[in-house]
C-alpha cells in the first residue's frame, strides 16, 4: 500500500515546493482579523480591554496590507492557492494592485473608526459585540478584494453582510430596526441574485476560479449567455454599490445605525459592490461591459444626479451624506462605462479617495452632533467660534467630497473626465462635472450653516446665539476622537498634494484589468 | 431532467418574486426562503444531472472509469445552503423584533426611520 502511495506524482495537481514567505501577507489580514475577532468574542465582557485587541489586531492588519502592497508592486500579481491545490482546482487568493490598495485603504479607514468607537461606543453596546463584527467586517471586506474565485467572493460578501446586520441594529432602537429590515433584505437579495449568477456562470464555463473564467469566457464563441450574465451582474453589484434606481435602501437606512458604524459602512460596503463591478465587468467579460456601456452610462449619471439632488434637498445632515455616497458612486460607475485605461485609474482613484473620505464625514458629522446636540441643518449653527480646528477640517473634507482641488477627489474625477473625453463620451464627463457642481453647492451650505452663521436659523448675522443644551465644549472632545480624524483629513490632503503615488498604482491596477494576462500568467505561471 | 429541474426554478423564482412584491413582512421572509432554494436548485442543476454514479474513484486508478456526478455544485450548495438558512434565522428574529418594536408587519406603515414631518432645508442664509 506505500509502494502505490509514493508512485502517484503529486506535482501534476499540487504546488509541491513550500509557500514563500512573503505570499502568505495574501491571507495574514484574513487570519488576524478572524483570530482577532474570536478573541473579542471569548473577551466579550471584558469591555475595556476590547478597543485595545481591536486596534492591535486592526494595526497588524494594516502593516500587512502595507507589505502586500509593496510586495504587488514590485513583484506584479501576486498568487497562493488553499490547500496547495493547482488552480483551477485550488481556491486562489489573487492580489494584484487594485485589491492590495483597496485592502489597504480599507485597514485604515477600520482602524481610524476603530479608535473614534472607544468613546463613542458605550460599554454595554461593546458587550454587544462592536469590536467582534467590526474585525469580522474587515474580514469578509479585505476577503472580497483579495480573493481570486468568483465563489469565494460571495463567501465573502455574505461574511461582511452579516456582521453589518449585526452593526447595524447594535443599540436596538425602534428606528435602527425599522432601516436594518430595507438594508438586510435589499442586500440579501442583491447577494442572492450574485449567486444565482455565479452557478450560471459556472453551467457555463466550469470552473470558478477568475483567471480561468476571464481565459475561457473570451473563448466562446456564441456571447448571448455572457451578455446575459453581465446584465445579471451588473443588477447585483449595482444594488450592492447602491447605484440608480436600486439605491434607495441606502439613505433609509444610513442614518439609523451609531454614526462610526455608519462611517464605515459608507466607507466600505458600497465599494465592495464597485470592486465587485470591476472585476467582473473588465477582467471577466469585457464583452458584457462593452455591450451595457450605453446603459452603464446612463445609470451612472443618474446615480450621480439622484445624489447630488438629494443632498441638496435634505435638512438631516446625516441623509445629505448618504446621497452623498450615491453621488461618489455614480462617479465610480461612469469609469466603468467609459471603458479605457484613464477612466479606470480614475475610478480605482476614487474608490480610495471615497474610501477615506466618506468615513472621514461621518465621523466629522458624529463630531458635529457632539458640539452641536442637533443633526438638523436650521438648528445647528455657531460652531466656527467654538471650534475653529473643527471648522478647518470640515472645511477641507467636504469640500475634497466635491472634488476640488488641492484634495484627493480632484484627480480622481480629473481622470475621470480626461478619461470620457479620450473615448469621445462628451455626456458622461458633463454628467460628472454637473453633479460636481451641486455638490459644492449642498456642501458649502453645510459649512456656511453649521459653521459660519451664528446660531440657528433665525440668528440674526454678527451675533453669537447660546450653544444647545447637552452639547460639549471643544476642550471636552477626547483625543480619541480628534486623532482619527486628523489622521484621514491628513491623508486626504497629502494624496490630493502628492498625487503621483496614487495615481501611479490606480494605472498599474487599471492595466491589469484592462490586459488579464498578467493576471492569468500570476495564477496559473507562478505556481506550476 | 435538466428541462424539467430548469422549468421548476423558474416556478420557484417567479413564486419568490411575487410573494418578495408582498406589503407583508412574513411573506417577503417566505419569498427570500424560496428564492434562496430556487438559487440552490439552480446551481444543481447548473452542474448537470447525473443519476446513479457517484464520483468515487475505484482503487488502484486516479481517474473514474466513467462520467460521474459532478461533485463541486453539491458543495457550493452546502455552502449556499447554510449561508441561507443562517440568515433566514437571523430575518426571522428581526421581523419578529420589527412587529415588537414597530406594532405592524406592514411594510407601508414601517416608516419609523424616515424623516417625520417634511422640513424643507433652509433656502437662504
Amino acid at each position: 500500500m506505500a509502494a502505490t502511495k509514493t508512485a502517484i506524482d503529486l506535482s501534476a495537481a499540487m504546488v509541491t515546493q513550500a509557500v514563500p514567505l512573503a505570499d502568505w501577507l495574501l491571507v495574514a489580514p484574513i487570519l488576524l482579523t478572524m483570530a482577532g475577532g474570536a478573541l473579542t468574542i471569548i473577551l466579550r465582557k471584558k469591555s475595556a480591554a476590547q478597543p485595545w485587541i481591536a486596534i492591535s489586531v486592526i494595526s497588524l492588519v494594516l502593516l500587512s496590507n502595507i507589505a502586500l502592497l509593496n510586495h504587488v508592486l514590485s513583484n506584479g500579481v501576486v498568487t497562493m492557492v488553499m490547500g496547495s491545490w493547482l488552480p483551477p482546482f485550488g481556491i486562489a487568493f489573487t492580489a494584484d494592485a487594485l485589491g492590495a490598495l483597496l485592502a489597504l485603504t480599507a485597514s485604515v479607514a477600520t482602524l481610524c473608526v476603530a479608535i473614534f468607537a472607544m468613546n463613542s461606543i458605550a460599554a454595554n453596546e461593546r458587550r454587544y459585540g462592536f469590536y467582534p463584527f467590526l474585525l469580522m467586517l474587515l474580514c469578509g471586506v479585505t476577503g472580497s478584494f483579495l480573493t481570486g474565485d468568483i465563489f469565494n467572493l460571495y463567501v465573502w460578501f455574505e461574511v461582511l453582510l452579516i456582521s453589518s446586520f449585526g452593526l447595524q441594529v447594535l443599540g436596538n432602537e425602534k428606528t435602527q430596526i425599522d432601516g436594518a429590515v430595507k438594508y438586510a433584505v435589499l442586500n440579501l437579495i442583491a447577494t442572492t441574485l450574485f449567486l444565482a449568477a455565479t452557478g450560471l456562470l459556472y453551467g457555463l464555463v466550469g470552473t470558478l476560479n477568475m483567471a480561468d473564467i476571464a481565459t475561457k469566457v473570451k473563448a466562446f464563441d456564441n456571447s448571448g449567455p455572457v451578455l446575459g450574465l453581465a446584465t445579471l451582474y451588473f443588477l447585483a453589484f449595482g444594488m450592492k454599490a447602491a447605484a440608480f434606481p436600486v439605491n434607495f435602501w441606502l439613505p433609509a437606512s444610513y442614518h439609523t445605525p451609531r454614526l462610526v458604524v455608519t462611517a464605515i459602512f459608507a466607507g466600505l460596503l458600497t465599494k465592495v459592490g464597485v470592486y465587485a463591478l470591476l472585476r467582473v465587468m473588465i477582467l471577466l467579460m469585457p464583452e458584457g461591459r462593452d455591450w451595457l456601456a450605453s446603459l452603464i452610462g446612463v445609470v451612472a449619471i443618474a446615480t450621480m444626479l439622484t445624489g447630488a439632488f438629494g443632498a441638496l434637498a435634505q435638512t438631516d445632515i446625516r441623509r445629505t451624506m448618504a446621497y452623498l455616497v450615491i453621488a461618489g458612486i455614480g462617479a465610480m460607475l461612469s469609469g466603468i462605462a467609459v471603458g479605457n485605461q484613464v477612466a479606470i485609474s480614475g475610478t480605482i482613484f476614487y474608490s480610495m479617495h471615497s474610501v477615506l473620505i466618506m468615513t472621514a464625514l461621518y465621523l466629522l458629522v458624529a463630531f458635529m452632533y457632539q458640539m452641536s446636540g442637533t443633526f438638523s441643518l436650521r438648528e445647528i449653527g455657531g460652531l466656527y467660534i467654538r471650534t475653529p480646528l473643527g471648522a478647518g477640517i470640515a472645511l477641507i473634507l467636504l469640500l475634497a467630497v466635491a472634488g476640488l482641488p488641492p484634495f484627493s477627489g480632484f484627480w480622481a474625477k480629473l481622470l475621470l473626465v480626461a478619461g470620457a473625453l479620450e473615448a469621445d463620451r462628451g455626456w458622461v464627463a458633463f454628467g460628472i462635472l454637473a453633479s460636481g457642481l451641486l455638490t459644492t453647492i449642498a456642501v458649502g451650505r453645510i459649512w456656511i450653516f453649521a459653521f459660519w452663521r451664528g446660531g440657528n436659523e433665525n440668528t440674526v448675522d454678527g451675533i453669537q446665539a447660546l450653544p444647545i443644551a447637552g452639547s460639549a465644549d471643544a476642550s471636552d472632545v477626547s483625543a480619541s476622537i480628534w486623532l482619527p480624524l486628523i489622521v484621514l483629513t491628513a491623508l486626504i490632503v497629502v494624496i490630493g498634494v502628492l498625487p503621483e503615488g496614487v495615481m501611479s498604482i490606480s494605472e498599474y491596477g487599471a492595466k491589469t484589468l484592462i490586459d488579464p494576462t498578467v493576471y492569468i500568467g500570476s495564477v496559473f505561471g507562478g505556481a506550476q | 431532467m435538466e428541462t424539467l429541474f430548469a422549468v421548476l426554478v423558474g416556478v420557484l423564482f417567479g413564486g419568490a418574486t411575487y410573494l418578495l412584491l408582498s406589503r407583508k413582512l412574513v411573506r417577503i421572509l417566505l419569498g427570500i426562503a424560496i428564492l434562496g432554494n430556487a438559487v440552490n436548485l439552480l446551481i444543481f442543476t447548473a452542474g448537470r444531472l447525473t443519476r446513479d454514479v457517484p464520483p468515487i474513484i475505484p482503487v488502484n486508478s486516479y481517474l473514474p472509469v466513467e462520467a460521474t456526478a459532478n461533485p463541486l455544485p453539491q458543495a457550493l450548495v452546502l455552502t449556499a445552503i447554510v449561508i441561507s438558512f443562517s440568515f433566514l434565522t437571523f430575518f426571522l428574529v428581526l421581523g419578529y423584533r420589527a412587529y415588537q418594536e414597530l406594532g405592524t408587519d406592514d411594510i407601508l406603515e414601517m416608516r419609523v426611520a424616515e424623516p417625520k414631518e417634511h422640513h424643507e432645508p433652509p433656502l437662504g442664509y
